[in-house]
């Protein structure tokens, strides 16, 4: 039961097309394991046909041929094949796993230390994505974050000062909160965590790191 | 009644009762005859779309094409592209319609909300280079047969949306504009407030669970 979700904000701009990579990234991923922002993100692509129906007058003509050509394409294109029915029931869904290259099995993993590994996922840069992975009862280190940062739970369960987060729900966090979520004891806890700014730890050394960590 | 009935292979079904009591009364009874229109345009381009997606209908295409490939050219316009570029795009747009036409879902959103998601996804290819991960498909795609009640209900719902929009105060429309069509930062979209999605969104919730439990 998922009970931490998106908020309108960010629906939205998945929905207008208008947020970095990365946050289409854990948009996507939590919608494919929520069915109830699902229904939310299809209610704010219907403020966009509402829009676009709605475009006042004089819309722009389309050049005198258009028709033709387009008829012309679709005669002469066979129609796609149907799309591969993609693997399930694995831990991460299907738009991670085009990101990871396949399941968690797949991730390649660097210590950061205190047994927390992460991976950093390939996207544009103006914002990022990374996945972590915090064993069991362990803590990630105590930071705070210098804009808005994002954290979806795929596997196992965190605590912080906030809540408790299980599989498929999401934490969103803003400039002024200070937490440190743990892994709930049982099995290991592995989050996609996305962020618009690059992470802050308050503790001396980690910060020294950040910049070989790419955090 | 509406055409979405026509030669189309939804169920039979009892027609849902007509809106609200009290819809169509008050200061915007003049607005009524244009909602019964809109609905009834909605469930023509409903049927347009079944028609293309089941018999390859040209004709059926060619309307469809007519009202909404200068929608999506304007579309594009406003949210930066050149003439040329948004007419090449749009053409696109219309020839996936074509191709995606059996993926239509009339359940859980009218056919101007599906062309602008299409539309939105070339927009993103064409304008911003960035990649947009989609979520993961339902295991299923729509019901071979949707259920007229819910289509029906659905569509209505999207007109009633369109209407509500058309009556926010124009400071707030023109920001929803902005976001849609235009480039509106991500905190600047989390200052939009009050959107009445209420009904439209508890409506597709019910259509995805009906879905659920019908097809597993």
């Amino acid at each position: 039961m998922i009970r931490h979700h998106l908020n309108d904000a960010l629906l939205m701009g998945y929905s207008a097309g208008q947020l970095p990579e990365a946050f289409n990234l854990i948009v996507a991923t939590h919608i494919s394991m929520c069915d109830a922002c699902r229904a939310r993100l299809e209610s704010f692509d219907a403020v966009g046909g509402a829009l676009l129906e709605n475009l006042p007058d004089p819309v722009e003509d389309m050049g005198a041929d258009s028709l033709e050509k387009v008829m012309a394409r679709i005669r002469q294109t066979p129609p796609p094949p149907a799309p591969k029915p993609k693997p399930r029931g694995g831990v991460f869904p299907a738009p991670l796993r085009d990101y990871v290259g396949g399941d968690v099995e797949a991730v390649r993993w660097r210590s950061v230390g205190g047994g927390v590994r992460q991976a950093i996922l390939p996207t544009a840069r103006d914002a990022s994505a990374r996945l972590l992975y915090i064993p069991a009862g362990m803590a990630v280190p105590d930071h705070g974050h210098r804009g808005m940062e994002l954290t979806l739970v795929l596997q196992g369960a965190f605590r912080d000062e906030v809540d408790h987060f299980g599989r498929g729900d999401i934490e969103i966090a803003t400039e002024e909160l200070e937490h440190t979520p743990i892994a709930e004891p049982g099995a290991d806890c592995i989050c996609l965590a996305v962020t618009d700014a690059p992470l802050r730890f308050n503790s001396f050394v980690p910060r020294l790191l950040q910049p070989f960590l790419k955090i | 009644m509406l055409q979405l009935l026509d030669q189309s292979p939804i169920k039979e079904r009892q027609a849902p009762p007509p809106g609200p009591p009290g819809a169509g009364g008050g200061p915007h009874t003049g607005k009524v005859r244009d909602v019964s229109q809109a609905d009834e345009a909605q469930g023509e381009w409903v049927a347009q779309v079944l028609r293309v997606a089941q018999k390859g209908d040209e004709a059926a295409f060619a309307e469809l094409f007519a009202h909404f490939a200068p929608r999506v050219k304007a579309f594009l316009m406003k949210s930066g592209a050149g003439a040329a570029l948004a007419e090449e795009c749009a053409q696109d747009v219309m020839a996936t319609l074509w191709h995606k036409a059996h993926l239509f879902d009339p359940a859980r959103a009218s056919v101007a909300t599906w062309i602008f998601t299409i539309a939105r996804n070339r927009r993103i290819d064409a304008l911003r280079k960035a990649r947009r991960p989609e979520p993961e498909d339902l295991p299923w795609g729509p019901e071979p047969e949707p259920d007229q009640a819910d289509a029906l209900a659905l569509q209505q719902e999207s007109t009633k949306l369109g209407v509500a929009l058309a009556r926010l105060p124009d400071n707030q429309r023109v920001l929803i504009e902005q976001a849609y069509f235009g480039d509106l930062s991500h905190g600047e979209i989390a200052k939009i407030t009050g959107l009445p999605l209420g009904t439209i969104k508890s409506r597709i919730r019910l259509a995805l669970e009906k879905l659920r439990q019908a097809m597993t």
